[in-house]
């Protein structure tokens, strides 16, 4: 069948190659050139239009860094930066204000370890599964389902944790609060493990097969193999993948408005319920605060915190990708 | 099979005969890349697989120690027997992995792990258990001596194997495949992304190999089959078309299409 396809199509394509007219040598020149300067034109219009495109992404994030920063400025006058790194507690909205960011951080760090805890070990376990050991189709099956999977609204993913995975963390455990970071941070996790697995398994799958081959060769399992050869090589890229999974844990916001509670609370206990830097923000941006207020200076500060602390790990991960580049 | 083997060879009663493929022939899926194969490796010989591009070559090295198995839709026919114990390597109840313990490889472009020279070397002890790090250190620098590396690497042994040279990683290769021992080494063009000097050291190495062990090499290079093989193998799309002693198959090869190869007909 596949022949009688094939034949008629090729035969066509020689024809027409035949049938080309030999290009006349003289008068085409000024020609080409004509349509060599509208080309030109063409591709310098296009080449603005994409710079332009880029402009607008820096153009924000300058004007992001700006907002933040002349809003933080106004927070940091009324409230000296020692005030703001060490008191131990966090009540902008009392008459006795304390403004502490220790307290928002202990929850974001809290329930980001308890997210970690379970998406770097799960979702690198996926990763070596899918990259080593899945049979194609199951691949063919699985990556999709799993890129799904980190579609889904986390605002879904928050009323899960509350009206689902609490109570049933609570049937273990009845003294746990109806909000608490465990859960919040349980369910975070599994919202980030498809961005784990998925990076960590295109990183191993690009290790060439020359170096699995040579493992195998040696005598190597396929588990040997995927550990102590493929992984190794791909460092990289899987240190890339945990960092983007700790920068979405840092900055996840509704699950845990959801299912943590926003009393802002110093602690490092994941089964109490406690604000995180991203859930104190929606709190105030929604709540009914004057504008210009202290109070409201607040999440100015709060967000000048959190891009601190994301520019940290994004740097981190640039620090590892560099360090541990791919030598194969 | 319509055309017999050549057989260039005077049956010789001492030599002790390692492994053989007996009526052995490979599917990759529908596409049938090898037929019919008889073919003997001696003992401590060195035998080489020459024959033009596509012919098979690779794909009958690479049975020898199961690769095959790695990728679905292979299917393997008739038997490599390894002996002295006289096992069917391609039987369903041998495990692929026993096969490589006993059958190891050096692969055309150097592959050395993203690890450090003295660990790319360790490997293959450490797959098998081993965790002694005197004996580890021993064996270590035993299988580089034997690759004629070691001179050249004693002082850097934690540097990353990628940072050699491609000679070296390619000896570096040869290092980490003799390190566990094994009683068959497979190269596969081992000296073609090397330059002549690396290429010159390599073939060295390989004529010192064999009195420990037997070596099956495939090598388009025909000056390199007559400086190093004992015995040659002349494959022709998929068929074992001569096998004999290297000297007579170069000088008086007994099969027609053989002599046009080795004249410089085929190309
Ligand atoms: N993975 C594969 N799938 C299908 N056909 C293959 C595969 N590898 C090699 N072949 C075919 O098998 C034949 C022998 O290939 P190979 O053993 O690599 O030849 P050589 O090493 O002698 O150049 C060739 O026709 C090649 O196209
Ligand atoms: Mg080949």
């Amino acid at each position: 069948m596949s022949g009688l396809i094939v034949h008629p199509f090729s035969t066509r394509i020689m024809s027409t190659t035949v049938t080309v007219p030999p290009v006349p040598p003289t008068a085409n020149v000024s020609d080409r050139l004509r349509k060599k300067a509208s080309r030109h034109i063409k591709e310098r219009f296009i080449e603005a239009l994409l710079f332009c495109a880029a402009l607008i992404s820096v153009f924000t994030t300058a004007a992001i860094v700006y907002i933040l920063v002349k809003e933080s400025w106004i927070f940091f006058e009324a409230v000296p930066l020692s005030r703001f790194l060490f008191d131990t507690q966090w009540t902008p909205l009392f008459d006795d204000a304390h403004y502490g960011i220790m307290v928002l951080l202990s929850g974001t760090i809290t329930s980001s370890a308890v997210a970690l805890a379970v998406a770097i070990p799960l979702g690198t376990i996926i990763a070596i599964y899918l990259s080593e050991f899945a049979p194609f189709k199951v691949r063919e099956i699985a990556k999709p389902f799993l890129e799904l999977l980190g579609g889904v609204p986390t605002i879904v993913y928050g009323y899960f944790a509350l009206v689902f995975l609490t109570p049933l963390l609570q049937k273990i455990y009845p003294e746990l609060p109806g909000f608490n970071l465990l859960s919040a941070g349980l369910i975070m996790g599994v919202m980030i493990i498809p961005y784990v697995a998925s990076l960590s398994e295109d990183a191993m799958r690009a290790v060439p097969m020359a170096l699995r081959e040579g493992s195998y060769a040696m005598g190597a399992t396929r588990l040997q193999t995927a550990l102590r050869v493929v992984m190794p090589a791909a460092t990289s890229g899987i240190a890339s993948a945990y960092i983007l999974g700790i920068s979405r844990a840092v900055g996840e916001t509704m699950i845990l408005a959801v299912a943590a509670g926003m009393q802002p609370n110093l602690t490092f206990n994941p089964t109490e319920s406690g604000a995180t830097i991203t859930s104190y923000i929606v709190q105030v941006a929604l709540g009914d605060l004057p504008h210009g207020s202290i109070g409201y200076q607040t999440i100015f500060a709060a967000g000048l915190s959190l891009l601190l602390l994301t520019l940290m790990f994004n740097l981190l991960g640039h620090y590892l990708r560099k360090r541990f580049r791919e030598v194969y | 099979m319509s055309n017999e083997t050549t057989l260039n060879i005077e049956p010789d009663a001492n030599a002790a005969i390692k492994a053989e493929c007996r009526n052995f022939g490979f599917y990759y899926g529908d596409f049938q890349a090898l037929k019919d194969i008889n073919m003997p490796l001696y003992d401590k010989k060195v035998t080489a697989l020459i024959g033009p591009s596509g012919c098979g070559k690779s794909t009958l090295l690479r049975s020898f120690n199961r690769m095959h198995d790695l990728y679905p839709g292979n299917r393997y026919q008739g038997e490599i027997v390894m002996q002295p114990d006289n096992t069917n390597l391609l039987a369903r109840e041998v495990d692929p992995i026993e096969v490589r313990m006993r059958i190891s490889m050096v692969f055309q472009k150097p592959n050395p792990f993203p690890k450090s020279i003295f660990e790319n070397v360790a490997y293959s002890l450490r797959v098998r258990g081993l965790t002694n790090k005197s004996e580890l250190a021993d064996r270590v620098q035993h299988s580089l001596k034997g690759a004629a590396l070691w001179d050249e690497v004693k002082h850097r042994l934690n540097d990353l194997g990628a940072n050699l040279s491609g000679g070296q990683q390619q000896r570096l290769c040869i290092a980490r495949a003799l390190a566990a021992d094994p009683e068959i080494i497979l190269f596969d063009e081992p000296t073609s992304a090397l330059d002549p000097i690396a290429t010159a050291s390599i073939e060295e190495l390989i004529t010192e190999l064999k009195e420990k062990v037997t070596i099956l090499i495939v090598t388009h290079n025909m000056q390199q089959a007559a400086r190093i093989s004992d015995f040659t193998a002349y494959m022709y799309i998929g068929e074992l078309i001569e096998f004999g002693v290297t000297d007579q198959v170069f000088i008086k090869p007994k099969n027609k299409q053989t002599e046009d190869y080795i004249t410089g007909r085929f190309g």
